[in-house]
């Protein structure tokens, strides 16, 4: 990922200054034997590199299925142990289900927000930031969780550093609290208005921020985005940044919920 | 000897297979394109920029060239596999300890997949940094979020098939996390108040059962091996021709 980064900023440095493109790359050029002279030779190095990672590195294979014997840790496959981060942070139905939905929607939807007709088909960072910096955000984030999920997760989900060895009896101390108690607030009925009003009040400064910014620069961005895709971009942002604080306050300060209701927590 | 090579290409048999010259001149260059049915995805002619490396990663054209090498590799594999309780972790076993090239053909599924899923992913990021999702190719941004899905999922049924301790206990957190969906699920928000139970919700419909056992096994493997690769490949297709119909790899300028 690092590598493609490297490439991609190299290209985004040189579009943005303007020696990108030269009046030769617009030719035509013939696809035999250019571009398949290309791909016939990628398609070799592809086929060598699995061909030498096959015989070299074998495929694990582990005891037969035993349903009465729990590994500790029980781990999903590498693409998806990012969710299984995500359930210390927030129950199976947001994590397991609401988040993932949420993720693809939110991906689905990009070319419907993103109106921007500037540096189509090239790299660039000055004319596209906020979709960069924003979708960047977004992909450094799973593979953030995939990173601590694989490297720092042992025997009971319990953090280990990578050097330090897996010990199946660690103990941890630790009484999870919820969002309303920082604050004092006990009661079922008060804590899960006080969980709602901090919902929505987040949400709501999010709406509003940009609403500030844009008029203090006198932009049009809201006016062209339009107020219904305008809304639908600012909850999927705010779900999305609202990850990595749910994982601060957690890991930080131990709250389990912000919101509790007998239906719910969140 | 060009005597006898002229005599061969010009026979019929030849020439009913090989239906244009070589491609040494324009023309012949133009037709092997054009006239080649694994060929003609691409355009006779392309712009120059289409070419970098830098600009395009090859990430689409490898994740399918992937695609088709687990394919392969599959089909072969099922020679070897039966897809019930017992029988699936000792065919493993057999792959790994007694068929010749066994653990090659494994080695080379497994990696294969996982080198799929990081290529899918980075073709998403290159399509996504060169802005290649504007108008008018914007449903093909979203039957590409629909393939990157059917790729974690062609993955994930895989998973299963060993039936050995990782794949078995991945399987079962993964749908355990079906049981807590919201209304389908007889562990989420308002399940209970619907009826739903262990044996009627959207967990026991994508295991077959209550438990992950014999039914699972045959459901993943039937959605692995037949279900998900037909779904793939039709999605495959509509996203390469939209590809072509939009005019190729997009302009930057």
């Amino acid at each position: 990922m690092v590598f493609f980064y490297a490439i991609a900023i190299r290209r985004m440095i040189a579009f943005d200054r303007g020696n990108d493109v030269d009046e030769r790359d617009k030719d035509m050029v013939l696809t035999y034997p250019y571009l398949l002279r290309i791909e016939f030779l990628i398609a070799i190095a592809v086929i060598i590199v699995l061909i030498v990672w096959s015989i070299t590195i074998d495929a694990p294979l582990e005891e037969e299925a035993n349903p009465s014997l729990t590994p500790n840790p029980a781990k999903v496959p590498w693409y998806f142990v990012g969710l299984q981060e995500m359930l210390v942070y927030f129950d199976p139905w947001i994590a397991g289900v609401m988040l993932p939905v949420l993720i693809i929607i939110g991906l689905m939807v990009i070319p419907y927000l993103d109106f921007n007709t500037r540096a189509i088909g090239a790299y660039s960072f000055r004319h596209r930031k906020l979709a960069v910096m924003i979708f960047s955000f977004g992909f450094f984030l799973w593979v953030l969780l995939i990173a601590i999920g694989t490297f720092c997760r042992g025997p009971g989900w319990l953090w280990f550093w990578p050097w330090q060895q897996w010990n199946p009896h660690k103990v941890m101390i630790e009484t999870n609290i919820n969002w309303s108690q920082l604050f004092g607030i006990t009661g079922k009925a008060s804590s899960s208005v006080f969980g709602g009003l901090t919902v929505l009040l987040y949400y709501s400064a999010w709406w509003i921020a940009p609403y500030l910014w844009v008029k203090k620069k006198q932009g049009k961005f809201i006016e062209n985005l339009g107020h219904m895709r305008y809304a639908l971009f600012i909850f999927l942002l705010a779900s999305m940044a609202g990850l990595p604080v749910k994982m601060f306050l957690r890991l930080c300060f131990n709250v389990k919920y912000v919101w509790t209701t007998p239906w719910f927590n969140i | 000897m060009s005597k006898w090579k002229e005599k061969i290409a010009g026979s019929q048999l030849w020439r009913s297979i090989f239906r244009h010259g070589a491609p040494d001149t324009r023309r012949n260059r133009i037709m092997l394109v054009l006239d080649n049915v694994f060929l003609h995805l691409h355009p006779a002619r392309l712009r120059r920029y289409g070419l970098r490396l830098s600009h395009t990663w090859c990430m689409g054209g490898i994740t399918w060239l992937l695609f088709v090498i687990l394919t392969i590799t599959g089909v072969l594999l099922m020679f070897y596999y039966h897809p019930s309780k017992g029988a699936a972790y000792q065919d493993i076993k057999f792959l790994k300890y007694d068929i010749p090239f066994g653990p090659f053909l494994r080695n080379m599924h497994r990696w294969g997949a996982h080198l799929m899923v990081i290529t899918v992913m980075l073709h998403m990021l290159r399509v996504f940094l060169t802005g290649s999702y504007r108008p008018p190719r914007e449903f093909n941004w979203v039957i590409g979020v629909l393939l990157l899905v059917l790729t974690f999922l062609l993955s994930f049924t895989g998973y299963l098939l060993t039936d050995d301790q990782l794949g078995f206990w991945a399987v079962t957190v993964g749908t355990n996390m079906a049981r807590s969906a919201p209304v389908i699920g007889h562990e989420g928000p308002l399940g209970k108040e619907l009826g739903m139970n262990k044996f009627n919700d959207i967990r026991y419909a994508i295991l077959g059962e209550g438990e992950v056992a014999g039914n699972a096994l045959l459901r993943a493997y039937i959605w692995h091996c037949i279900a998900l690769p037909l779904i793939l490949i039709v999605f495959a297709f509509v996203h390469f021709w939209r590809v072509r119909r939009d005019g190729g790899i997009s302009d930057p300028l």
